[in-house]
């Protein structure tokens, strides 16, 4: 299998790279991509089953056994219908902005580490880079409003787009406390720091390996960044910029066929991002939760899935029992409560960690 | 007061107390019916598609009386009689219900005699042209000869309480 795989790494490096240089990671790239996009295809699916279940209706359940198959019908459909482009839309940017929003949701995931070893790009800043791609996100968004010459697309994406800024700095507040902790960029590091430091070592009890994650030590970071995703991505209570009664569908109002697509697409992967860092940061990443054999059989990489779903769980279960918020009562969480409570934390653990010198010392960095 | 109510804040009590009721509902049976492969209980005296039944020797209940005709507040029945060219009996020549008219209100088979014109349990009836909805005799007949078991039943079950 190896001696295959090096074989067409040689024959499809040549003509790309030049003699001699290895192509290896564009199948694992590929490899990510296609179960990245059949997993999102499923939580599509399994995000309209929930929010369904929780309403006491059935959802999708027509197209394969259980409805499974209803987003390769979709995706069918959305492929086959006509991309209307309206008459004063600026052409090439309209077309731009989904390919934006969708290049750059898939490519926050070439950092994203599915198991010990298992990335693509194993960045030593790795944390700096998804917050630069994330950030990049809002330009689909505002490109996508502006370029539709339309009025609700105008006002939606100008909503997303302050919303999705306001929220990046909660966000990234977040992320430094847990970056304080472990003292290294590196998503593969964050994840080890979680098996080696944390509460259930300092009880005594290192096979409880969930006390160790740094959901329970910051416990308060983790549930301010679990609504900041909620908002960072536009979800529902969140989703404003797409509030139906008022903007029809915000900055997608103009899009059909292929290109409203991407957007979903490059949505839904940006939530999976979110539910994936969620992961990482918090819930220990490939670890499993109790550290003894019946566990440990598990490989990493269904665990991290597994919390991945949990995560996304939680997201659609926010979608079905919480209200759509007042757009100023989402401007005062994000800059009057998350904002301070979570610069607060910083400098306070920041001088926990200086006077009692806890934290990961096993990093690089 | 204040201090409590931040507490619960931070704590998110609500969202999880909201969780929890929301799971509830999650795992709950679905009212939802399958409908085209599973349908929903319809009455006996379910007022559906009108049929012209017929005696069980086959003979057509309908002696031309026009009783129907007069009572139709829509006015969408159309009736034509005359003797009936073997034995010389009183039959309708012509039986005409504008299903487009109908408001479905049951007192043609009301004010018939010989529960000649019933509406029958059938709602399934949508067409693609008007012209399909114009029902002529022939069509009311063999809506009667379809559904006369369900319409026979369902006269029987309801029979106790006219």
């Amino acid at each position: 299998m190896d001696f295959i795989l090096s074989a067409l790494d040689y024959l499809l490096g040549i003509p790309i790279l030049g003699w001699g240089t290895h192509v290896g990671f564009i199948y694992v790239a590929l490899l990510l991509l296609v179960c990245l996009l059949v997993f999102t295809a499923f939580i599509l699916l399994a995000d309209r089953k929930i929010w369904a279940a929780v309403q006491i209706r059935r959802g999708p359940n027509v197209v394969g056994p259980f409805g499974l198959l209803q987003s390769f019908a979709d995706l069918l459909k959305f492929a086959f219908k006509e991309v209307v482009i309206p008459a004063g839309a600026d052409k090439i940017l309209f077309i731009a902005a989904p390919l934006i929003t969708a290049t750059l949701a898939l490519s926050a995931w070439a950092v994203v580490p599915v198991n010990e070893g298992w990335v693509i790009a194993d960045l030593n800043v790795g944390i700096l880079y998804i917050l630069a791609i994330s950030s990049l996100g809002v330009y689909g968004v505002i490109i996508g409003g502006w370029a539709s010459n339309s009025k609700y697309p105008f006002l939606g994406s100008l909503r997303s787009a302050a919303q999705m800024v306001s929220y990046e700095v909660s966000i990234g507040l977040v992320i430094i406390t847990v970056l304080l902790c472990v003292g290294s960029l590196n998503l593969s590091d964050i994840v080890r720091a979680q098996y080696e430091m944390g509460l259930a070592h300092m009880i005594g009890l290192p096979q409880l390996s969930f006390l160790n994650w740094f959901w329970l030590p910051l416990f308060p970071m983790f549930v301010v960044f679990y609504v900041s995703a909620l908002a960072e991505t536009n979800r529902p209570p969140f989703d404003l910029a797409e509030g139906e009664s008022e903007l029809v569908a915000g900055f997608m109002t103009e899009y059909s066929s292929t290109p409203y697509m991407l957007f979903m697409l490059g949505e839904y992967i940006s939530i999976l991002l979110m539910c994936a860092m969620t992961t990482i940061l918090f819930l220990g990443g490939w670890a499993s939760p109790i550290d003894l054999p019946p566990f440990t059989w598990i490989p990493g990489v269904i665990w991290f899935v597994l919390k991945l779903s949990l995560v996304f769980f939680m997201f659609a279960m926010a979608k079905a029992i919480v209200p759509r918020y007042r757009y100023d009562q989402l401007m005062r969480i994000g800059w009057k409560v998350f904002l301070p409570l979570s610069l607060v934390t910083v400098i306070v653990l920041a001088f926990i960690l200086q006077l009692t010198g806890w934290g990961w010392h096993g990093g690089v960095a | 007061m204040r201090a409590v109510q931040f507490v619960n804040t931070l704590l998110l009590k609500e969202f999880v107390s909201t969780f929890f009721l929301a799971m509830r509902y999650f795992f709950a049976p679905k009212p939802t019916i399958n409908y085209p492969f599973e349908k929903g209980h319809v009455s006996p005296r379910f007022r559906g598609e009108h049929a012209l039944r017929r005696y069980p020797n086959g003979e057509e209940r309908c002696i031309a009386c026009k009783l129907c005709e007069a009572i139709c507040p829509a006015q969408a029945i159309t009736i034509e009689a005359g003797p009936r060219q073997n034995d010389g009996t009183r039959r309708t020549v012509r039986y005409d219900i504008d299903m487009v008219k109908c408001i479905y209100c049951g007192f043609c088979q009301e004010a018939c005699p010989v529960d000649a014109i019933v509406e029958g349990p059938n709602f399934e009836f949508a067409t693609e042209t008007r012209e399909e909805l114009y029902f002529s005799k022939e069509k009311l007949l063999a809506n009667g000869d379809r559904w006369e078991r369900e319409i026979a039943a369902n006269i029987s079950a309801d029979s106790p309480y006219r």
